[in-house]
């Protein structure tokens, strides 16, 4: 069986998961990896130390920004060459993307962020979650190649293999651009949500904390969410010594303590990290979703029936605003940082 | 301005999913229009309010599928039309999109086609960039920004590193995400209009295409497995100590 795989990257910094998506293809195959931007070949080099057999590398200075339509049709002229039983994506912004634009270009169904797969015959089958993981669906598709994404920390990622090398074959850059892109604005920074081993969440609970004087001036929503504040800044710190990410309920979002992109839960992030630690979150039925899948899961609550402690391996029942400062520097302590 | 919004209906987000009989069931809970597509028919109506014309939801789908356009009349949208034929039973993701771009072609003179970013019950999130890599439009996803600045479609794009900002030619076909600002609520007098408005049908026929051959194959459902945990609540005599032991419960599993 013959994998490809798309390595999903911004500016030549590949995002783990395309990395998970390489080995996941050496279970089905011989991997060939597919690298597309510009001054990207450090990235083939470390696709073949992860583990790929060949390498199809466009590499031309019209690929340094990602425009869909440009990489979409760069994928399809190397496609078309034929080779390609199976075409993995990681399931990122843009993998996605590609994924479904592939799935135009092939005439074949798209299985999205797939959790496990395996081969009946030369077929792939899948599972899938749907309804935000509160159902599985066990999936196969008709078309050929088979195009799927996979879902990031769904799959071990392999270890890198220093010196490890195979094949690059040059292909061409695909026209037809319809975007221009202008720059970008920077983001939160840090570690990503979905590809983060520890996450630090919090809830409206963040808020309540009366010990805490707002400045003169605030009116009481403005005092809200300035607690709230100053309480996501104990579990930045948290996150910051455990090499983790913040995020946050849906609650805490629409309060507007903190931004959109740090919600997680059925109508923000899906993720699924080894430690997932919910401070002052009750765990409504859409935030326990987007979290479910995590490995082990600490709660924090005031209140002893919050459904959190349901899903929880750990659990406090305390004052966050008491327990997080001592957390961390018990931390600090056993991490020495 | 034509401007297009595509809506789905979906089983409320608190919805309790069971597998009855190989499907999903979702009991009382009522069916919405999905959570996301509304940020998309607000995205249609600021830029309609903005640039002047028309705005148009389109759903494939059963009966069920005018709940979703009746809301999003209720929110302002002028007219909605519903694609519906047998043939489109099991219809997956790549046939809404092959319907919705013919949909888009038969309305004729759109110049942006809204999506949100993915419904809450497929889970896919590639309709939006299907239908425009069939339409051969610019397909930008995922976008919390929108402005239309001549016969151009700025957007700011949230991705994994922060927010890209994109510039492309109309007509093209938009998917939008929450940061883009909260949708409004339906006013009573938008919920009466939406109750008086005619909601045409059309059929593949009247599209012109066959029924779209269907490339996603399901084979099984079955319910997420509960987590069997037991919580161990850590308690000690104060937060100091409470802490030492949680951090090393956490450490110890971290290690694992």
């Amino acid at each position: 069986m013959n994998i490809w795989v798309y390595i999903d990257h911004f500016k030549g910094q590949a995002l783990g998961s395309s990395w998970e998506a390489v080995g996941a293809g050496k279970t089905l195959g011989k991997v060939t990896a597919l690298v597309v931007g510009s001054g990207v070949e450090a990235l083939a080099k470390s696709a073949f130390e992860y583990g790929a057999d060949e390498v199809l590398l466009a590499d031309e200075a019209e690929l340094a920004d990602y425009r869909s339509e440009v990489y979409a049709t760069t994928l399809k002229q190397a496609l078309a060459e034929g080779g390609c039983d199976v075409l993995l994506f990681p399931t990122t912004s843009r993998g996605l993307e590609l994924a479904a634009m592939a799935g135009v270009d092939l005439d074949s169904g798209v299985l999205v962020d797939v959790v496990a797969l395996e081969l009946s015959g030369d077929r792939l089958k899948v599972t899938r979650p749907m309804y935000s993981g509160k159902v599985l669906a066990r999936v196969t598709s008709t078309g050929k190649p088979q195009i799927a994404t996979l879902r990031g920390r769904a799959f071990p990622k392999p270890a890198q293999q220093a010196g490890r090398t195979g094949t690059i074959k040059k292909i061409k850059a695909g026209g037809g651009g319809l975007s221009q892109v202008e720059g970008y604005t920077a983001g939160e920074g840090g570690v990503s949500l979905t590809d983060a081993s520890v996450i630090v969440s919090g809830g409206r609970g963040m808020a309540y904390n009366p010990a805490l004087a707002a400045p003169a001036g605030m009116d009481e929503k403005q005092a809200e969410v300035w607690r709230a504040q100053q309480g996501f800044e104990l579990l930045k710190q948290l996150a910051g010594v455990l090499g983790g990410a913040v995020g946050a309920s849906r609650a805490a979002v629409d309060a507007g303590y903190v931004p959109y992109a740090m919600q997680v839960g059925q109508t923000g992030k899906l993720v699924s990290p080894d430690i997932y630690l919910a401070c002052g979150i009750s765990g409504a039925i859409q935030h326990l979703a987007g979290m479910r899948s995590s490995k082990t899961i600490v709660a924090i609550n005031k209140d002893a029936d919050a459904p959190i402690f349901k899903l929880a391996r750990y659990g406090v029942v305390g004052d966050v605003y008491q327990i997080l400062p001592a957390l961390i520097a018990a931390m600090k302590k056993r991490l020495q940082k | 301005m034509k401007i297009v919004v595509c809506v789905k209906t979906t089983p409320d987000t608190t919805a309790v999913i069971k597998v009855e009989g190989g499907r999903a069931s979702w009991g009382e809970t009522p069916l919405v229009i999905n959570p996301w597509d509304e940020y998309a028919v607000e995205a249609a109506l600021q830029l309609k309010e903005a640039q002047g014309g028309t705005v148009t939801a389109i759903s494939v789908g059963g009966e069920e599928a005018r709940i979703g356009l009746k809301h999003a009349l209720a929110m302002g949208v002028e007219e909605a039309v519903l694609i519906s034929d047998p043939g489109l039973a099991g219809v997956d993701p790549a046939g809404v999109a092959r319907v919705l771009a013919a949909a888009v072609q038969k309305l004729g003179g759109v110049e942006v086609a809204l999506f949100g970013r993915q419904a809450i019950d497929d889970d896919s999130g590639t309709t939006a960039a299907q239908v425009a890599r069939r339409l051969g439009w610019a397909g930008l996803t995922l976008a919390s920004v929108i402005k239309v600045d001549g016969g151009s479609l700025r957007v700011e794009r949230a991705m994994e590193e922060g927010r890209q900002v994109v510039v492309a030619k109309l007509p093209a076909v938009v998917s939008v995400v929450k940061d883009y600002g909260s949708p409004r609520s339906p006013s009573f007098l938008g919920i009466r209009k939406a109750s008086r408005t005619e909601i045409p049908t059309w059929r593949l026929g009247d599209l012109g295409i066959a029924a779209p051959a269907i490339g996603i194959v399901p084979e099984e459902l079955h319910e997420a497995p509960t987590r069997e945990v037991v919580c161990e609540i850590i308690t000690g005599g104060s937060p100091e100590e409470t802490a030492e032991k949680l951090a090393e419960k956490i450490l110890g599993e971290r290690q694992k």
